[in-house]
């Protein structure tokens, strides 16, 4: 009991810490003068007379939602805490690579057409592709683990041999209840055939409800049932506590500024890309140039760095020149510390469908990025992380369609092998567009990833009938190369609430 | 029984081929006995012309109504959207009624169009209201693109005054002859860009008027970055959407063509501009489709040997306006990608479901009202018939902006018109 209540109050005791540093706690405090204004707050009952005006003014409702957003990413007390280092050297590095000023006011005309202006590509290869980081942790193993020689049933048979734990399906309708059958869903009870008047229209209703309420957890709990396409970027900006305060936007044309006087050996990396990703993309072809965008201010972004403290990576380190190895001139190469991989601006393409303000669209991606995506191309035992997400999926497989799973093992064609890019993307340019959005409704609503794996396991469940009857790697690849027709709720609801296990 | 359909093209078009030979059609020579003919606008012409035109027969189907340029023609179609906007007011019709400023509530929907040069001193007129704007030059007769220009000062189209003061009996060769709009400089731009829509509209009758709407249309985007400065008027990149013409730009891709499908542009304008605003653009654009084709039946040759399936082009300002820019009579069955190619064999198999009943040999003097079942990807647009049927009045309440109750909202099985919200 003591030990918990003393870890309860050192949590507390870091949040307040955090948010004293925000820009929230000065408007508290602004706030608080200036009501001493008014006539209902009395010099005998003072705190409580302010506590009542926050109440009122929603101004507790922000505190809330703010304790709220840090609670999200507070990290497991397992997990190592990197400590951020917001450096200056970056700028110093970045000032070393300055461009001339013709080129800054050319490339400043040409910031909105960045699509056209890259930099020759040919030489440029991307740094590492989901493939290659597929070996990485196929080879990760945990020295204290004894396997064992003989093989038994519980011989895990997939690619990932590192003993996490996962859940199995009965702890998945737990942790996924909302999406059971008798709940309503957007993706299900909202199709042509059902009347409005049976779920979407309440549904909606709640919706509008919560947004005027602008409480946080409240829209994270209504969104696990889906959010109405007219809600969803609002739902979405209050739940990641996004709001467009003029600091935000003026930090955002900062970094633009940035990006129009310095250059960046990673912004050849980004323009490669987006161009063979997104630019090919039949749904996001369109915002090419945003994504130049926000990906180039977002690889400059320092803030990002404080993502370390709960990610177990660690940013890469670059030395100047001639003083390898010594640490007083390390810097964070690229400045927020992320590398980006082949596919990386798929992350930030779907958002465009629902911000077309580019600051608001950078926040959003920036907070997806250090609250989600970053789990899944870094190493970590957290349960949202890839390798958990990888060796969920296995198991699932494993367990609940063991004939399927051993036949595609003995094509030589492991699953993992076919569903890993579609889970390092959260499924990004795999799904279509407004079953994407449905999907990634729910990991804001679950606060979780792990349904990408489930989805993945369900996704192989469905076309189990002709994976049956391929007999290579290239074949199952083939069954499984077009998903842009499926429909992620009822997948996910037959597979974790309608089959026999 | 009597047989397979006989078929006869002028256009070796894949798509239209491969959906004949799959329903078993045999495929013949014009001078034959045929049963459909598929043919490009230069063939119309020749069958229904006083001199090199003959009578079809009862089992014999085209796909041109004989005047359809009376739609298609940029001239014609606006000429006739004026004539039956003019008619209205004279009726008292509210659907005829003006604002403060003398514009039109519900039929403006062409931007402010003359016929050059026939009406060039009206134009002048125009131009100099406001002398900073900025006007698109299209020849009447040609597509793609072809011939078109934009112009900001009148010293730019000087060619077409000489003939104003003439009288009006002077015949002017139809290659010469131009329309002259005003430019919507402010289109809806997404990733910064402009782009248009496409639609594919059928039309079985024009009286009673029997259209269908195809679901699937698209979006066509520029390559190029949208800007309304006058030092890129010349840029067709930057201002005409046809395919014809982007497909030459530096940036075009062949993978998805520059094509966004309009359920894309439905999430799109849902999630950024709310469910309503969204609703109410393509309830506009359902309705200016009907309105145009309801303003050329009344001189359309309502032979009834003929169905006809347009290619409309629409483009929404970045007020969610959509305005009619024109109808095509042949719109494109080449195909840019294997979207497209998907899309457009889909187009012309259910255009043919229609047409022609369960795949048999054809008998004009059926009544034109397929089943559900047949459908496919269109749905009803409009149906004369059955909204007479239902009362006239009611569409005219509607438009006043009255509430809509419960049959207004989203159309849910394709058997209901689409238009129930404004009926």
């Amino acid at each position: 009991m003591l030990q918990e209540e003393s870890d309860l109050s050192l949590i507390i005791a870091q949040i307040v810490q955090k948010l004293k540093g925000s820009n929230l706690y000065a408007q508290l405090e602004r706030q608080a003068w200036a009501s001493l204004q008014r006539p209902e707050i009395k010099l005998e009952s003072l705190k409580e007379d302010i506590k009542e005006f926050f109440k009122i003014s929603g101004w507790e409702k922000k505190l809330q939602n703010a304790v709220y957003s840090e609670l999200s990413v507070f990290p497991l007390p397992s997990h190592p805490a990197a400590p951020p280092e917001h450096l200056k050297e970056p700028l110093v590095y970045m000032r070393k690579a300055q461009r001339p000023v013709g080129e800054q006011k050319e490339l400043l005309n040409k910031w909105n057409e960045m699509g056209t202006d890259e930099p020759d590509l040919s030489l440029f290869r991307p740094v590492y592709a989901p493939k290659d980081f597929l070996e990485v942790l196929i080879n990760l193993r945990n020295p204290n683990y004894e396997n064992g020689d003989s093989l038994s049933f519980r011989t895990h048979l997939g690619l990932i041999q590192v003993p996490l734990k996962v859940k199995d399906i009965p702890e998945l309708k737990e942790l996924f209840v909302e999406l059971g059958l008798t709940t309503g869903q957007l993706g299900i009870d909202d199709s042509t055939q059902v009347p409005p008047e049976l779920f979407e229209n309440e549904h909606v209703r709640i919706g509008q409800k919560v947004l005027t309420e602008q409480d946080s957890a409240a829209a994270q709990q209504y969104i696990r049932q889906g959010s109405p396409t007219a809600l969803r970027a609002e739902l979405w900006a209050l739940i990641l506590n996004i709001s467009s305060h003029p600091e935000d936007i003026l930090y955002y044309e900062q970094l633009k500024t940035n990006v129009i006087q310095h250059d960046l050996l990673v912004d050849s990396l980004i323009y490669k890309d987006v161009k063979l990703t997104a630019s090919n993309d039949d749904y996001y072809f369109v915002f090419e140039d945003y994504l130049y965008q926000v990906l180039l201010c977002f690889s400059r972004d320092t803030s990002v760095l404080s993502h370390f403290a709960y990610n177990s990576a660690s940013p890469p380190k670059s030395y100047i020149r001639g003083k390898l190895g010594l640490e007083e001139y390390a810097v964070f190469y690229p400045p927020n510390g992320v590398i980006p991989f082949h596919g990386f601006s798929m992350y930030v393409a779907p958002l465009c469908f629902l911000y077309h303000e580019p600051s608001k669209l950078y926040q959003i991606f920036r907070e997806m990025y250090v609250r989600f995506f970053f789990r899944l191309h870094s190493i970590s035992s957290h349960p949202s992380g890839i390798v958990s997400l990888c060796l969920l999926f296995e198991t699932l497989l494993q367990t609940y369609l063991p004939q399927l799973f051993y036949h595609l093992r003995e094509i030589g064609a492991q699953p993992l092998r076919i569903s890993f890019k579609w889970m390092v993307r959260a499924f990004s340019g795999y799904l279509a567009t407004d079953q994407l959005l449905l999907l990634w409704d729910r990991i804001l609503g679950y606060n979780s990833l792990e349904i990408l794996a489930v989805l993945a396991a369900a996704v192989f469940a469905f076309r189990a009938v002709n994976l049956m009857e391929v007999t290579s790697l290239a074949a199952a690849e083939a069954v499984l190369a077009d998903l842009s027709t499926l429909k992620v709720m009822p997948l996910l609801q037959i597979f974790l609430f309608a089959t026999v296990t | 029984m009597a047989g397979k359909v006989k078929w006869v093209t002028d256009m070796e078009k894949s798509v239209l081929i491969n959906n004949f030979e799959k329903r078993g059609w045999v495929q013949v020579t014009e001078n034959e006995d045929w049963n459909f003919y598929w043919m490009s606008v230069q063939t119309i012409r020749n069958v229904f012309s006083v001199e090199t035109g003959y009578r079809l027969s009862d089992d014999q189907i085209v796909n041109h109504f004989p005047n359809h340029y009376e739609l298609t023609r940029k001239d014609l179609m606006v000429k006739n959207i004026k004539r039956y906007r003019k008619e209205l007011e004279k009726e008292g019709s509210p659907l005829a009624e003006k604002d403060e400023s003398g514009k039109y509530l519900y039929l403006d929907f062409v931007p402010i169009t003359y016929m050059l040069p026939a009406d060039y001193n009206l134009f002048v007129e125009e131009f100099r209201k406001s002398p900073s704007s900025t006007w698109i030059m299209k020849p009447c007769g040609k597509a793609q693109g072809k011939g078109i220009f934009l112009i900001n000062k009148l010293s730019q189209i000087k060619k077409w005054s000489r003939d104003s003061k003439t009288s009006s009996f002077v015949t002017q060769s139809t290659k010469e002859a131009y329309v002259i709009s005003l430019y919507i400089n402010n289109p809806l731009l997404i990733g910064g860009r402009k782009f248009d829509l496409r639609l594919y509209v059928l039309v079985s009758t024009y009286r009673p008027l029997r259209c269908y709407m195809y679901k699937l249309g698209f979006c066509r985007f520029c390559t190029v970055k949208y800007t309304p400065s006058t030092s890129e008027l010349d840029n067709m990149f930057v201002h005409l959407t046809n395919v014809a013409i982007q497909k030459h730009g530096e940036d075009y891709n062949h993978i998805h063509g520059g094509k966004w499908t309009v359920s894309n542009l439905r999430l799109y304008l849902e999630s950024t501009r709310g469910k309503e605003v969204t609703s109410r653009l393509f309830d506009e654009i359902h309705w200016i489709i009907v309105q145009s084709l309801k303003a050329v039946a009344p001189v359309m040759n309502n032979d009834k040997h003929c169905f006809e399936c347009y290619g409309y082009d629409i483009i929404i300002d970045d007020k969610l306006k959509p305005w009619l820019i024109e109808v095509n009579a042949s719109p494109s069955l080449t195909s840019s990608t294997a979207n497209d190619r998907i899309l457009k064999y889909n187009l012309i198999n259910d255009t043919l479901n229609i047409a022609v009943p369960n795949g048999e040999i054809p008998d004009c003097k059926w009544n034109k009202s397929p089943p559900k079942e047949v459908l496919g990807n269109y749905e009803i647009l409009y149906d004369e018939e059955l909204a007479q049927g239902d009362g006239a009045d009611r569409e005219l309440r509607s438009r006043s902006g009255q509430s809509l109750g419960p049959k207004a909202s989203r159309l849910r099985d394709a058997g209901r018109t689409v238009l129930t919200t404004w009926k």
